[in-house]
């Protein structure tokens, strides 16, 4: 859109055509320089790392593939599945009721709703493993309550293990699940409900029948980035695992880290972009990236 | 009260009283934990105990104490304030050139923006760790920032492209037909119309940076050892209540990035 010269047919008609293309050039280069950070620093180290995940000293080969058969992946893979399944689902549970009396509130109300569901989002992350370190280990907060209360007689054992792994990641992905589903509701017209039960729904009915079929997209963004986000999660399970919840990320950091095996790091690696990608991509193709993406 | 109408299901609120008790319940999870931590941080106490035995200023004076802390803390700030500096620029170039491109390619360089939030953090780390230790970037302030740039690029780019949206291009186009040159119209009538889109996305930049872990365990050491990888570090080996003073300040800070946040959003929506 150069300027406001009249355009004057066979006269300047190509000078403004030449200098319009020039300006939309200029333009798209302002994306450049963020552009080349990302590529540099993230993207190509990760083509590098897919292209050494085939390679071993004598070339191409599928060994680093074929080792994450041991059943010790196995099992790691398995781990990180029934973890995410398992906070995903609780997020869900936790997560609906919270959008769905926010998207309800009051102006006020909602707005402090808001800032108490975002307040965990920019705490710290090691803060948050810290707290759930203090209330959840052997003697820990929650065990000397118990105790002193006199419910139980040895402290019960919360950390350090699947147990407080998964707490501590319901902790940190329900803020997660709830913003893509408050989104969607507040979009639902109340009209739609009030409608079913001028027409005789129960409030179940007209909740189960218009509502709730209303909030899925948002509930299905909420569950793919919940599910995405808990895939390659890394210092929760690292910090309330304890060395006993084997995630993904965790076999990739530690055959980095302690073997420098990087063919075994970048094919685990791999895996678990193709897996997390594919998910996203899938589901896009539902729901819509915008909304995926949107919702962060 | 109970009995009155809650929604348009006309189910009354005693009708669902459950729901209150789940969602006050489901509140209390998301805040206490983090908020607990503040009491515990001024015990006499070593050991962990509920409303401490005495209270005292000791593991603020150890934070204090602490070269090694110190060192860290200032590293993760001084690496924040500038990846909030470059990725508050780039990604407000990159937002302003895409609201104004068209097509296809727009749509593309968009999806690669927000490559960093979809890929797993892990992944960008060993890769960045490799990339560095071929070209010596690793345990500098340079590779920190770079590194943490990438992570805060896509949330300004959001931020900052969802404040264009509702900002109309051809103010800066009249400002142009008056004799204003691109960069010109662009500073003096698009930024400040757009400084608070602007300023939200620097703020989430500088909590990302601050709060980054994964990567910086990988890239941070030495003189650059960032607070966030002391932390982790310390969290593995033995807990002391240290950790507890500066989880408290990282808190106030947090509250106090927060609240900025909300009241920038807050001013937008009256300006409007």
């Amino acid at each position: 859109m150069p300027g406001a010269d009249p355009v004057v047919p066979g006269l300047n008609e190509r000078a403004l055509a030449a200098a319009g293309r020039r300006e939309r050039t200029a333009l798209a280069a302002l994306a450049l320089p963020g552009m080349a950070i990302i590529t540099v620093i993230a993207l190509l180290p990760i083509v590098w790392l897919f292209w050494m995940s085939f390679r071993n000293s004598a070339g191409f080969t599928l060994e680093h593939y074929l080792r994450l058969l041991h059943p010790n992946y196995l099992l790691t893979l398995k781990t990180t599945f029934e973890l995410s399944f398992l906070v995903t689902g609780i997020c869900m549970l936790l997560g609906y009721p919270l959008a769905y009396l926010t998207a309800q509130a009051g102006r006020r109300a909602a707005a402090l709703l808001i800032v108490l569901i975002l307040f965990p989002v920019w705490t710290s992350l090691l803060v948050r493993c810290y707290a759930w370190l203090v209330l959840l280990q052997r003697r820990g907060l929650i065990n000397s309550w118990l105790i002193d209360a006199g419910i139980i007689d040895a402290p019960l054992r919360l950390v350090h293990n699947f147990t407080g792994t998964a707490i501590g990641m319901v902790h940190i992905m329900l803020p997660f699940m709830v913003l893509p589903l408050y989104a969607t509701m507040r979009s639902i017209s109340p009209d739609y409900v009030r409608a079913a039960a001028n027409l005789g729904a129960s409030p179940m009915q007209a909740f189960r029948q218009v509502y709730l079929p209303l909030s899925v997209p948002g509930l299905v963004a909420g569950v793919i980035i919940v599910f995405v986000l808990c895939l390659g999660f890394y210092v929760t399970p690292a910090l309330l695992g304890g060395g006993n919840v084997m995630m993904w990320s965790m076999q990739i950091e530690r055959n980095v880290t302690y073997h420098s095996d990087w063919g075994a790091a970048s094919a685990l690696g791999v895996v678990l972009l193709v897996v997390a990608l594919g998910i996203l991509w899938m589901f896009g193709r539902i729901v819509g990236f915008d909304r995926i993406v949107g919702a962060k | 009260m109970l009995s009155r109408p809650a929604t348009e299901t006309q189910i009354t609120h005693g009708r669902r009283l459950w729901l209150y008790v789940v969602v006050a319940l489901a509140l209390v999870f998301l805040v206490v934990p983090s908020l607990l931590v503040i009491p515990l941080s001024f015990s006499s106490a070593r050991y962990l105990s509920f409303p401490p035995p005495g209270w005292s200023m000791r593991w603020y004076e150890a934070y204090l104490g602490s070269r090694e802390w110190r060192e860290a803390t200032v590293a993760s700030f001084v690496a924040a304030g500038s990846t909030t500096v470059i990725a508050t620029a780039f990604g407000t170039l990159a937002a302003y050139s895409l609201a104004t491109a068209r097509g296809g390619l727009a749509r593309l360089i968009y999806a690669a923006y927000m490559l960093p939030l979809i890929i797993p953090a892990i992944l960008i780390a060993i890769g960045t760790f490799l990339l560095y230790a071929q070209i010596g970037l690793n345990s500098t302030l340079l590779g920190v920032v770079l590194a943490h740039t990438v992570m805060a690029l896509p949330l300004v780019v959001i931020t900052v492209a969802a404040g264009l949206k509702s900002y109309d291009m051809n103010q800066e186009l009249a400002a142009r037909s008056l004799g204003a040159s691109r960069p010109i119209a662009f500073l003096t009538v698009t930024l400040p119309q757009i400084r608070i889109a602007v300023a939200s996305g620097a703020l989430l930049a500088f909590i990302t940076s601050l709060d980054e872990v994964v990567i910086s365990l990988f890239v941070a050491g030495g003189n650059w050892m960032t607070l966030t990888k002391r932390m982790f570090n310390a969290l593995r080996d033995e807990i002391d209540p240290t950790i507890a003073a500066i989880s408290s300040l990282l808190i106030a800070v947090s509250i106090l990035l927060l609240g900025a946040s909300q009241l920038l959003q807050a001013r937008q929506r009256t300006s409007r």
